[in-house]
C-alpha cells in the first residue's frame, strides 16, 4: 500500500489547478459558491471553456475527442473542479447518451451527434421518468408506434432535468406491447422542436424551475433516430446507468461543501465565540468528515480497481448511498450554521435582483438542503441500490 | 393524571379542524404563499371571528384561555394545516408581551388584536445575537434631551404587516446581560424606523428594521426600564410551546400524507407500502411522533412553572421535536420519491414548516445545551 499520488498525477493536479485559475470566470465560480442557479448562458460558458482545452469528455476516448484521462485523473479533475467552485458539467449529452452511442450507435448517428455534443450545439435532456414509472422504470408507457419510416410517439415523461434549455432528448419508449416489460422497450432520439411536444415546468420545493413535465401527442420520429435495434432500449439504460453512476459518490463535491461550512462556522458567533468552537456542533462536524475522509478512500479504491480493469459492482452502489448521506449531511449542517439567517428565502438566488438579506453565505442554506433531498431519490434512490447489495450479498442464500 | 382536553379545548380543536379543512386547502394556501403580503387577510379575520385569537388570552386580558394546553390545542391545529397566518407574532409574541406588561392604555390594544384587526411583532433579535436571548445591542440613547434607540433587528417576522412593534433595547449594562434590556411599543411608522421586508423560506414575511434615532418616552414603554428580561422570557416559552405544537401538528400531516401514499403508489405491480425497507421506516416515524406528542404535552403542562422547570421542559420538548421533525420531514419526502420535491405538493410546505421551526428560538443543539446546563444545576 502506498497513500501518495505519482509524480504524474501530482504534476496533473498541478496543471488541473492552474487551468481553473487562469479560465474560471470569477462570475461564475462567485455564483456556484453563493449557490446562485445558473442561467444557459452560463452553463455554455463554461461547457465552451472547457471544449476549447479539450477537457470537456474526460470519459471519451480521443478518437472521438475526449481526454482519455484514467480514473484517478478524472478524480482529480472533479475534487479541483469542486474545490474551485466551477460549474457542474451537465451530464446527459456528455456522460449519458455519448457511451450510448459509442457502444450501440450507428456511425451516421456518431458522426453527426457526438460533434455536436462537444461543440454545444446539443443540449440532451434525459426522458426516462414518467409519472407511474420511476424505481420502476421498465412499467413506462410512452408508446412509439411505426408508421411508415417514422415512429409516431404518444405519452408524458416527467422529472426531465433542465428539459428548459434542451433541443434534444433521449427517451425510453415501448415499442412491443406483447412480450416482457424488458424487451419492448427501445431508444430513441427525438428533437424538441417536433410539432406535438409540449414542455411544462414543474417548480421544485426550493423554488427553482429545475425540472419539467414533456409531453408527447403525435410526435412523428424518423426510424434512423433509433438507436441500436428495436426494443433493445432496456440493454442500453441499463449500460446509460453504469456512466450515470461514475461520479457517484461527489467526493469533490463533499469536499467543497465541508470547507465551505467550515467558513461558516468561523463566521457564526455562538454565545460570544465562533460556532466552530461549540462543542455539539464541531462534534457533528467532526463526524462527517470523517465519514467523508474514509468515503473518499472507498471512492479511489474502487477506482484503483475499475483502473486496473475490474468492473465495480455493488460497490458503486454503496457510493450512492454513503455519498449522498454525506452531501445531505453537510447541507444539514450549513444550514444549521446559518441560524435565523436561514429563514429568508432567498429570491436572488433565483433571479438574482437583490442583496442577500444576512450574510451571503447563510442565503442559499435552506434552499440547498431541501433541493439536495432529491440526491437520494434520483439515480436509483437509495433504497433501490440498498437492494441490490442486499440481493447481490444473498443471492442464492435466504429465500 | 388526565390526557383529555376540557371541553372548550376540544370544541375549539373542532371547530378549527372544521374550518381549516373546509377552508385552507392546498391550493388556497399556496396561492396565499405566493401573495405579496403572505398572509390572507380573511383568513385571519375569519380565524378572529371563530375565537382562535381569543383562545391565546386570558380572560383578564379579553380572551377564553392562554394555558399551556389552549396554546398546545389550537398550534397544533394550524401546523397540521400549515397555516402561515401569523397568530405566533402577533398574538403570543406581540399581544403575549403587552398581556403581561402593559399598562391600562396599551392593553387596549389587545381588544383589536382579539377581534382580528391589528397585527404584531417582536423586535428584538439582532443580526449578531443568533439564538442568545440577552444579547442586546439595540442602545437607549439621550439626543438632545431626548431618549432614542439606535440599533438593528433581524428577522423580524410579521414586521412590514404589523402596526406596532414591541422592540427590545438595553437600558444598561453589558451587551449580554440579562438585566438592563427595556422594552417598547412602538408604531411601526415611528420615525427613525425603516425596514426591509421579506419572504421567508416556509411562508410568511420577515423585515430587517433599522433603528435610527427613534423617540420614545414613558408613554411607549413598555413594562419597567431595564428589567424586561423574564417577561420576555417567559412570552417566547409560550412561543416555543407554540412552535413545538405547531412542529408536531405538521408531522400529523406529513406522516398521513405519507401513509396514504405507500397505500396508493403503485411500482413493481404492488404498493409501495409493501416494501419492508419502508414499512420499517413508516413505523420508525410513528414511533417519534409519539415521541413528540408526549414532549409537547410536557412542555405545556409546565409552562406556569418557574423558569428554571419550565426552561427545562421546553428545552426538552424542542430538542426532540428538533430531531423527530427532521427525521419524519427527511423520511416522508424520501418515501414519496419526486412527488414531494414540488412546490405544489402540500408535503413540500409541511416538510419546510417542520425543518425551519428549528431556526426560531434556538434550535436543537442550542435547546440541547440549555437542557445539560438546567439539568446539571
Ligand atoms: C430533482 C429530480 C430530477 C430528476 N431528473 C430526471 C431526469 O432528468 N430524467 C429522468 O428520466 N428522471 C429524472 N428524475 C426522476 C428520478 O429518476 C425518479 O424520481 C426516481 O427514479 C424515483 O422515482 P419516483 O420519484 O417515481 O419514486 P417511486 O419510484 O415512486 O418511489 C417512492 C419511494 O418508494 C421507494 N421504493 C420504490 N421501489 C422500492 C422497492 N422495490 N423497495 C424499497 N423501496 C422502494 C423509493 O425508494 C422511494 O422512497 C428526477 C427526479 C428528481 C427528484
Amino acid at each position: 500500500m502506498d497513500l501518495s499520488y505519482t509524480q504524474d498525477e501530482i504534476a496533473f493536479r498541478e496543471e488541473v489547478r492552474g487551468f481553473l485559475d487562469e479560465k474560471l470566470p470569477e462570475e461564475l465560480s462567485a455564483k456556484v459558491a453563493s449557490g446562485v442557479v445558473l442561467s444557459k448562458a452560463d452553463h455554455d460558458r463554461w461547457h465552451a471553456i472547457l471544449n476549447e482545452k479539450g477537457w470537456l469528455a474526460p470519459n471519451w476516448p480521443e478518437e472521438f475527442g475526449g481526454c482519455a484521462w484514467n480514473a484517478v485523473q478524472r478524480h482529480i479533475f472533479e475534487e479541483e473542479s469542486a474545490r474551485a467552485n466551477a460549474p457542474r458539467i451537465v451530464p446527459f449529452g456528455l456522460s449519458m447518451l455519448a457511451p450510448v452511442l459509442m457502444k450501440f450507435g450507428s456511425d451516421a448517428q456518431r458522426e453527426h451527434y457526438l460533434p455536436r455534443i462537444l461543440s454545444g450545439e446539443d443540449w440532451w435532456c434525459q426522458g426516462y421518468s414518467e409519472p407511474g414509472a420511476g424505481s420502476d422504470l421498465a412499467s413506462l408507457k410512452t408508446r412509439a408506434v411505426r408508421d411508415g419510416d417514422h415512429y409516431i410517439v404518444n405519452g408524458q415523461k416527467t422529472w426531465t432535468t433542465l428539459g428548459q434549455y434542451a433541443n434534444k432528448i433521449f427517451c425510453l419508449v415501448r415499442t412491443d406491447t406483447n412480450v416482457k416489460q424488458q424487451e419492448g422497450i427501445s431508444f430513441l432520439l427525438i428533437d424538441m422542436d417536433t410539432p406535438g411536444i409540449e414542455v411544462r415546468p414543474i417548480k421544485l420545493l426550493d423554488g427553482t424551475p429545475e425540472v419539467n413535465e414533456v409531453w408527447f401527442t403525435d410526435v412523428r420520429v424518423p426510424v434512423e433516430n433509433l438507436v441500436g435495434e428495436e426494443n433493445m432500449g432496456w440493454t442500453y439504460a441499463k449500460y446509460l446507468l453504469t456512466h450515470e453512476r461514475t461520479n457517484i459518490a461527489g467526493v469533490g463535491f463533499s469536499q467543497a461543501a465541508l470547507a465551505s461550512v467550515k467558513r461558516m462556522a468561523r463566521q457564526e458567533r455562538h454565545n460570544g465565540k465562533p460556532l466552530i468552537e461549540n462543542a455539539h456542533f464541531a462534534a457533528r462536524l467532526a463526524q462527517v468528515e470523517i465519514d467523508l475522509m474514509a468515503m473518499a478512500t472507498t471512492n479511489l479504491r474502487i477506482i484503483s480497481k475499475a483502473a486496473a480493469g475490474q468492473a465495480p459492482g455493488v460497490e458503486s452502489s454503496m457510493l450512492k448511498v454513503k455519498g449522498t448521506i454525506i452531501r445531505q449531511e453537510l447541507n444539514d449542517l450549513a444550514r444549521r450554521a446559518a441560524g435565523p439567517y436561514a429563514m429568508p428565502f432567498a429570491s436572488e438566488t433565483i433571479d438574482g435582483d437583490n442583496d442577500p438579506v444576512g450574510p451571503g453565505y447563510a442565503a442559499p442554506t435552506a434552499a440547498k438542503y431541501f433541493n439536495n433531498r432529491k440526491l437520494s431519490i434520483f439515480g436509483g434512490s437509495n433504497e433501490i441500490q440498498r437492494g441490490i447489495i442486499a440481493k447481490t450479498l444473498l443471492a442464492g442464500g435466504a429465500k | 393524571m388526565n390526557f383529555e382536553l376540557t371541553e372548550e379545548q376540544q370544541m375549539l380543536q373542532d371547530t378549527m379542524r372544521r374550518f381549516l379543512s373546509e377552508r385552507y386547502d392546498t391550493a388556497t394556501r399556496n396561492a396565499i404563499l405566493d401573495s405579496a403580503q403572505g398572509y390572507s387577510s380573511e383568513i385571519w379575520a375569519q380565524m378572529a371571528e371563530l375565537g382562535i385569537v381569543g383562545a391565546l388570552f386570558s380572560e383578564d386580558d379579553g380572551g377564553f384561555g392562554g394555558a399551556g394546553f389552549d396554546i398546545s390545542t389550537v398550534f397544533e391545529e394550524l401546523g397540521r394545516a400549515g397555516v402561515v397566518e401569523p397568530l405566533l407574532d402577533t398574538a403570543i409574541l406581540g399581544g403575549g408581551l403587552i398581556a403581561r406588561l402593559g399598562n391600562d392604555a396599551q392593553k387596549e390594544m389587545l381588544v383589536e388584536v382579539i377581534a382580528g384587526e391589528l397585527q404584531l411583532a417582536l423586535a428584538h433579535g439582532e443580526p449578531e445575537s443568533r439564538y442568545d436571548l440577552s444579547r442586546v445591542t439595540t442602545r437607549i440613547e439621550s439626543q438632545g434631551g431626548k431618549m432614542v434607540l439606535n440599533g438593528r433587528k433581524a428577522v423580524v417576522v410579521n414586521a412590514d404587516a404589523a402596526s406596532h412593534l414591541v422592540v427590545s433595547a438595553r437600558e444598561s449594562g453589558e451587551d449580554d446581560d440579562e438585566s438592563g434590556i427595556s422594552l417598547f411599543l412602538l408604531p411601526a411608522d415611528a420615525p427613525g424606523v425603516s425596514m426591509r421586508g421579506y419572504p421567508l423560506f416556509s411562508g410568511g414575511r420577515a423585515a430587517e428594521i433599522t433603528l435610527d434615532g427613534v423617540e420614545v418616552d414613558d408613554a411607549t414603554r413598555l413594562g419597567a426600564a431595564g428589567e424586561a428580561f423574564d417577561a420576555l422570557a417567559s412570552q417566547i416559552a409560550a412561543a416555543e410551546v407554540a412552535l413545538a405544537a405547531e412542529t408536531l401538528g405538521a408531522m400529523e400531516t406529513a406522516a398521513a400524507l405519507t401513509r396514504d401514499y405507500l397505500m396508493t403508489r403503485k411500482q413493481f405491480g404492488r404498493p409501495i407500502g409493501s416494501f419492508q425497507a419502508l414499512q420499517h421506516r413508516m413505523a420508525d416515524m410513528m414511533i417519534e411522533l409519539e415521541q413528540a406528542r408526549s414532549a409537547v404535552i410536557l412542555a405545556a403542562g409546565h409552562l406556569e412553572d418557574a423558569a428554571p422547570e419550565r426552561d427545562r421542559h421546553i428545552s426538552a420538548a424542542r430538542n426532540l421535536l428538533g430531531r423527530a421533525g427532521r427525521l419524519v420531514a427527511e423520511d416522508s419526502i424520501q418515501m414519496h420519491g419526486g412527488i414531494a420535491m414540488t412546490q405544489e405538493y402540500e408535503l413540500a410546505h409541511i416538510a419546510k414548516r417542520i425543518v425551519m421551526a428549528d431556526h426560531r428560538f434556538g434550535d436543537t443543539d442550542t435547546q440541547l445545551e440549555r437542557f445539560i446546563a438546567l439539568s446539571a444545576a
